[in-house]
């Protein structure tokens, strides 16, 4: 390595040689003095360093309404993704917030992959990796692979879902969304709905809502919402598990919706039918939740089932702005990850603007 | 003739803890005295150490025949006496399985030839371990098997547990059995608990072991059969084998020493705290403890499964179940229970002496005519643990670089000196 650390560093360190004017931290490693080279999970990072990627994300959110939204900011940069499970909305975001920054993407799928013919993941990374990225980005259905592979390459690697872990980006793309609609993240009461012992997005959220004091109620059929996960937010945080989605909802600033993964229900579960009637986000159960409160999904939605459609396309809906988001978040990891213009997005982007727009 | 001079001899059988030599002559004890003098005879100063009658290890995987990358009979048979084992009972899942006497013949040859520890076969219970029909257990039991498993599973149901026990009461063998519920373990790459649903890793529930442990109970009631419970790792599965013993049926278990040592909130994204039975709980792991000390557990068993490297440097829940255990069993003992002062000494030499030896429904002593097995330790001696340095060809240790005080120093097998450190 450890070239492309040093190329990474430039963006979290040159602020430090700024003045240090306000309280608000100048950049990650102000934020917490070791510099972590990978995106790996909310859980490691602290509150500070949150605020400072969703701080970096927000020029990127006003780059998607700009009517030429290309930069040259990676220019001559690869970013490689490998998606050894399926998916089509976050490979796409990646890749989508790589070629806005001027990035070529390098793309692996599982179906396409040699993993069928029994090699190695590490192997597989290992040749992707000699293909000389500049970062990783990829998604895995074991839990710990990213964290396996940051142990055994040289190059960022960001964290695009890993099993029932972890799912960083979408907890960085939800905080934003939330943050916009609301001014803060702080004290919120988070109702989450569903397959929560499964879900990567329930863990992400928690551990980055946790972290600025919001409380939680878990609620879902008893087998997908374990007494175990009353522990798995930050020291302190208040988890409660209830059985009724009515008293789940009561009060709730925001609602996070689940998707319920059609495959999770052979496992001895309930009827689907049975999962409607008594966890579906209908209008009626929504008027419990605080008038203002807001409705989150991951997608995709199963429209009918953990969500009614009226719910999914009403005002407290915030579907389509957190798919929006995730492109801003992206964006701006990558471009903190590999970038090496030196500055800060807000500094950064204007220039590469510049360029892009002399290029048009 | 080996003269093991000013050492302590600990000998749990007889309770004799005295400062000793131990002469040794034609693969036998000639003699235990204070100041033995036998001049044509080789010195060997023990002053500093524990001697003991050899160690027994119950539960091992030697790997061979089959998977001769990640151990063979003789690395492994090295690695046990280097972990102060005289002798170590091999599980039969290997491939082929051994479920057959010509299986068993072959593992005892090529243990003779490794000439290191002793290697005492256990045979399958069923057939190919398969859990369907019964193993030929009387032609292995002539070729040497010392137990019967189908470790790496539990044996299949509790009507062929019945047949086995009552076969195994009538050949005077142990039924050894891995404790596992398959429906509440699917799938399960660690314990179900607050760690499990951190990560994002399946677990299984303490119970997967506990209800399968009670089935077992009941049939060695019901058929009179000696049950041994392995690598026992859940406090609700001790309490059923110390009701068990209570109630007076021949059953014991034994625990290892990553479950005592580690808690699965030790458990993080490396594969080298992937085990079967996972790591278990804070409380797990004290009511081991006290079961260590009170008596209820009868041997400290290593569950030593090695895997070669690329077969555990995969994803987390991809990767085999299984460390290596012989040569940190006694330093991590020594750490856990006799330096924390939980356990006197002599109590420790009997979880790896006397007490494996009863499983087996053998006799462990040492004393003027038994056989010169013989483990000499130290409780001091500091040193630390490099996997990269182990006589096994595994390196898959959740304890490399641990340092320790307390090792085994030479390790007599026949009366010949096998290992000294």
């Amino acid at each position: 390595m450890k070239k492309n650390a040093s190329c990474s560093s430039n963006a979290w360190t040159d602020s430090r040689r700024r003045s240090r004017t306000a309280l608000a931290p100048q950049s990650f490693e102000d934020a917490v003095p070791q510099r972590l080279p990978h995106i790996l999970g909310i859980e490691p990072l602290s509150a500070e360093q949150i605020l400072f990627l969703l701080d970096q994300s927000k020029p990127f959110q006003e780059i998607q309404s700009h009517p030429l939204k290309k930069l040259a900011t990676l220019r001559g940069k690869t970013v490689a993704l490998a998606f050894f499970e399926p998916s089509t909305r976050t490979r796409i975001s990646f890749s989508t917030a790589a070629a806005r920054l001027g990035a070529d993407t390098m793309n692996l799928q599982a179906e396409a992959s040699s993993l069928r013919k029994g090699e190695s993941l590490l192997d597989t990374v290992r040749t992707l990796d000699a293909m000389k990225p500049d970062c990783l980005v990829m998604r895995h259905s074991s839990a710990g692979a990213p964290e396996f592979v940051a142990g055994r390459l040289d190059i960022p690697i960001i964290n695009a879902g890993d099993g029932a872990h972890e799912h960083p980006t979408q907890g960085l793309l939800d905080a934003l969304t939330i943050r916009d609609r609301r001014g803060t993240l702080e004290g919120w009461n988070v109702a989450i709905l569903g397959d929560i012992l499964h879900s990567r997005v329930a863990r992400s959220d928690i551990h980055l809502l946790g972290k600025f004091g919001c409380r939680f109620t878990l609620c879902g059929p008893a087998m997908w919402v374990p007494r175990e996960l009353e522990s798995i937010g930050p020291p302190g945080c208040a988890i409660r598990r209830v059985a009724r989605i009515e008293e789940a909802l009561d009060g709730a600033d925001i609602v996070i919706v689940l998707r319920v993964q059609q495959e999770r229900m052979h496992e001895p579960a309930l009827p689907l039918d049975d999962y409607i009637l008594l966890y579906q986000l209908t209008p009626q159960r929504l008027r419990l939740a605080r008038p203002d409160a807001l409705v989150l999904h991951p997608g995709p939605m199963n429209r009918g089932v953990e969500i009614d459609p009226a719910v999914a396309d009403g005002p407290q809906s915030c579907v389509l702005e957190q798919v929006t988001n995730g492109l801003a978040v992206r964006m701006a990891l990558l471009f903190l990850l590999i970038g090496t213009g030196g500055g800060e997005a807000a500094q950064e982007i204007p220039r590469a603007k510049d360029v892009a727009d002399a290029a048009h | 003739m080996l003269l093991i001079k000013n050492g302590r001899v600990l000998d749990p059988a007889s309770g004799t803890d005295a400062a000793m030599d131990v002469l040794l002559d034609a693969g036998r004890v000639a003699k235990i005295a204070p100041e033995i003098s036998a001049p044509s005879a080789e010195v060997l100063d023990a002053r500093g150490w524990i001697v003991a009658p050899g160690f027994i290890d119950l539960h091992c995987h030697l790997r061979e025949p089959g998977d001769e990358n990640s151990e063979t009979i003789a690395t492994g048979a090295r690695a046990a006496v280097r972990g102060g084992f005289t002798a170590v009972c091999c599980m039969p899942n290997t491939q082929p399985v051994n479920d057959n006497a010509s299986v068993t013949r072959a593992i005892l040859e090529r243990a003779a030839a490794a000439d290191q520890a002793r290697v005492w076969p256990i045979g399958a219970a069923s057939a190919g371990s398969k859990g369907e029909s019964l193993a030929e257990i009387a032609a292995m039991k002539q070729a040497g098997i010392v137990a019967v498993s189908d470790d790496g599973r539990p044996i299949a149901s509790a009507n062929l547990l019945r047949q086995v026990m009552d076969y195994c009461r009538a050949l005077g063998l142990t039924v050894v059995d891995h404790c596992e519920d398959a429906s509440l373990a699917a799938g399960a790459v660690m314990r179900e608990g607050p760690t499990s649903a951190r990560l994002g890793l399946r677990g299984m529930p303490a119970a997967a072991e506990s209800v399968c442990v009670a089935r077992d109970v009941q049939t060695a009631g019901l058929t009179g059969c000696p049950l041994h419970i392995a690598h026992l790792s859940a406090r609700a599965s001790l309490d059923l084998v110390r009701a068990a013993k209570r109630d007076g049926l021949a059953v014991t278990c034994e625990v290892t020493p990553h479950h005592f040592t580690l808690i699965d909130e030790d458990v993080r994204y490396d594969t080298r705290y992937k085990m079967n039975p996972p790591l278990g709980s804070r409380e797990d792991r004290q009511a081991l403890l006290n079961g260590l000390a009170d008596g209820t557990v009868d041997a400290i068993a290593t569950d030593h499964a090695p895997h070669e490297l690329a077969l555990k440097d995969v994803e987390f829940d991809r990767a085999p179940f299984g460390i290596i255990g012989f040569e940190t069993a006694l330093a991590l003992a020594l750490e856990q229970i006799v330096h924390s002062g939980r356990i006197p000494l002599m109590r420790l030499v009997e979880l790896f002496t006397t007490g494996p030896a009863r499983v087996l429904g053998r006799e462990r002593r040492l004393a003027e005519g038994a056989p010169a097995d013989l483990t000499l330790f130290s409780t001091n001696h500091a040193w630390t643990f490099h996997a990269e340095e182990s006589a096994s060809k595994s390196r898959n240790s959740p304890f490399d670089g641990r340092s320790f005080r307390g090792a085994p120093m030479a390790t007599i097998v026949g009366g010949r000196v096998v290992y000294k450190r």
